[in-house]
């Protein structure tokens, strides 16, 4: 951050603008799927302790993009990404990259929650013994917070026993990001998080969201544009593998630069 | 512009359009209707206009009702959100305008006397000229997306605001010489700054208009021409 431009600024916009650090710099990323391409050169950066969320029709690569954030693609062989991906200046791209303790950096929560078949403590705790040796206290004290902070505490507190399975749609989503929490990471991406929940669970992911950038950079990808345009603070339009637009969400919904942006967010699109 | 998928939105946005349109053309005719009854003095047809603005309110709380029910069911967005905003500010203007002219109406009923000054009438009628052919051009604008056209409208209110100035002058003079004349006078000078306010909410349509098409205010300080508040009256003693 630069003191003299904070001092400059005269508007929260232009205040969020000096004090604001890219956390990830996405740089001319493309990805294939064998030999298709779904990404053609992206670059993007994804803010410190902001919301940035990725908008685009079925198909636009979105949520590829997502996945390459965490290396996701490399479960599967004949996937590939080219160009840079720096987490505070590093590439985790690079192939000497230990994808595991990238993967407890970079947490992800997925569209259908997928709590583990295990009680609810045990799915919390299960993740934090992966990467750090804890005391029982601690542990214990870890899988509190990690659920406090997920705002599920308060309903699952006297139950942690039971199976993780018997929660609600909207409860087991919130188990799987208190999960992603556990392990202390620095990003979470979350993909499509509230499509098959109700509008309460998704209010209340929605407040949690909010609440979560405190500590952490966030990523979403929704197809909900009114979801984007409450909870995000930057906007990625993304359509046929390319970044079309990026801008603050606030300007991105109300004026967007490009047609394209326009006719998809207003649904005027094909 | 491009159609919605959902067709049925287009045609909300068309029917907003369609009444800020129709609103439009009765405040026109409000002002027109308002100046002619000054100039004859003609009290039954002044009596008319005043029951008249009753449709221009009830289309404004038409519009408005509309506007909120299409935020409501589509959660407009960009261009859409601006179009719909816009409808309601304009009808917002659209009916001070139309008090305005209704208020020319009362005037013109509590006008008495012999005071009569055909020099004073022309200054009025050129005023309300220019004023509506502002109206008519900033709705125009409005209904074709003109940004050009809006923004020849906000610069132009100068003009108004000059004859303004020489009306008041005017009226002050008329008001010295003879005490008589003071009563007559101060509802000619509250009729003239009427339509001089009528004039400055043609600029806060063209204002609109540019923020409906550009996404944001126009850049600039409007030029301002009305002096009238500075104009020392010197009383000879």
């Amino acid at each position: 951050m630069n003191i003299a431009s904070i001092a400059a600024a005269r508007t929260d916009d232009a205040i969020d603008r000096a004090l604001r650090r890219e956390k990830i710099s996405i740089r001319n990323l493309s990805f294939h799927y064998a030999s298709n391409r779904a990404l053609n050169a992206i670059s993007l950066p994804l803010y410190e302790h902001h919301v940035t969320a990725f908008i685009g029709p079925s198909g636009c690569g979105k949520s590829t993009l997502l996945r390459v954030l965490n290396r996701m693609y490399d479960l599967y062989p004949d996937q590939r990404a080219e160009g840079e991906v720096l987490v505070d200046g590093v590439d985790v791209l690079a192939p000497h990259q230990d994808v595991n303790l990238l993967r407890s950096r970079i947490g992800m929560v997925f569209q259908k929650p997928t709590p583990f078949p295990m009680s609810i403590y045990e799915n919390i705790a299960f993740g934090a013994r992966l990467y750090e040796r804890l005391s029982a206290a601690d542990l214990g004290m870890r899988v509190e917070q990690a659920l406090r902070r997920a705002a599920l505490w308060d309903e699952v507190k006297d139950k942690l026993a039971t199976s993780g399975l018997s929660l609600s749609g909207g409860q087991q989503q919130r188990l799987c990001i208190a999960r992603s929490i556990a392990v202390r990471p620095e990003v979470i991406l979350l993909d499509e998080p509230c499509s098959a929940l109700d509008p309460i669970s998704t209010a209340k992911i929605e407040e949690l969201i909010d609440e979560l950038k405190e500590d952490y950079t966030i990523v979403i990808v929704t197809h909900n544009m009114q979801q984007a345009a409450r909870v995000s603070d930057y906007t990625a339009f993304m359509y046929l593998g390319e970044l079309v637009e990026f801008d603050a969400t606030s300007r991105m919904f109300t004026s967007p630069g490009d047609k394209r942006t326009q006719d998809y967010i207003t649904g005027r699109f094909g | 512009m491009t159609e919605h998928t959902a067709k049925a939105f287009d045609a909300d946005l068309q029917e907003l359009g369609r009444m800020v349109a129709e609103m439009g053309g009765l405040a026109e005719k409000q002002i027109a209707d308002a100046l002619d009854a000054l100039a004859r003095r003609d009290v039954h047809f002044a009596q008319r206009i005043i029951g008249e603005d009753a449709r221009i309110d009830a289309l404004q709380r038409a519009i408005e009702e509309r506007g909120i029910l299409t935020i409501a069911r589509r959660q407009p967005m960009a261009v859409d959100l601006r179009e719909i905003v816009a409808a309601l500010r304009v009808a917002n203007d659209l009916e001070r305008i139309g008090d305005l002219a209704k208020n020319i109406g009362k005037r013109v009923v509590a006008l008495e006397g012999e005071f009569d000054s055909q020099r004073l009438m022309r200054g009025l009628e050129h005023m309300t000229e220019l004023v509506l052919a502002q109206i008519k051009d900033v709705l125009d604008a409005y209904a074709r997306r003109d940004v050009a056209r809006a923004m020849a409208v906000w610069r132009s209110d100068e003009d108004v605001d000059a004859v303004n100035n020489s009306l008041f002058r005017e009226l002050l003079t008329y008001m010295l010489e003879d005490p008589r004349n003071i009563t007559a006078c101060i509802h000619l000078l509250f009729c003239a700054k009427n339509i001089e306010r009528i004039g400055d909410h043609a600029t806060n349509i063209a204002e609109t208009v540019y923020y409906m098409v550009e996404g944001r205010m126009p850049p600039d300080e409007r030029p301002k021409g009305d002096t009238t508040s500075y104009t020392p009256a010197t009383v000879k003693t």
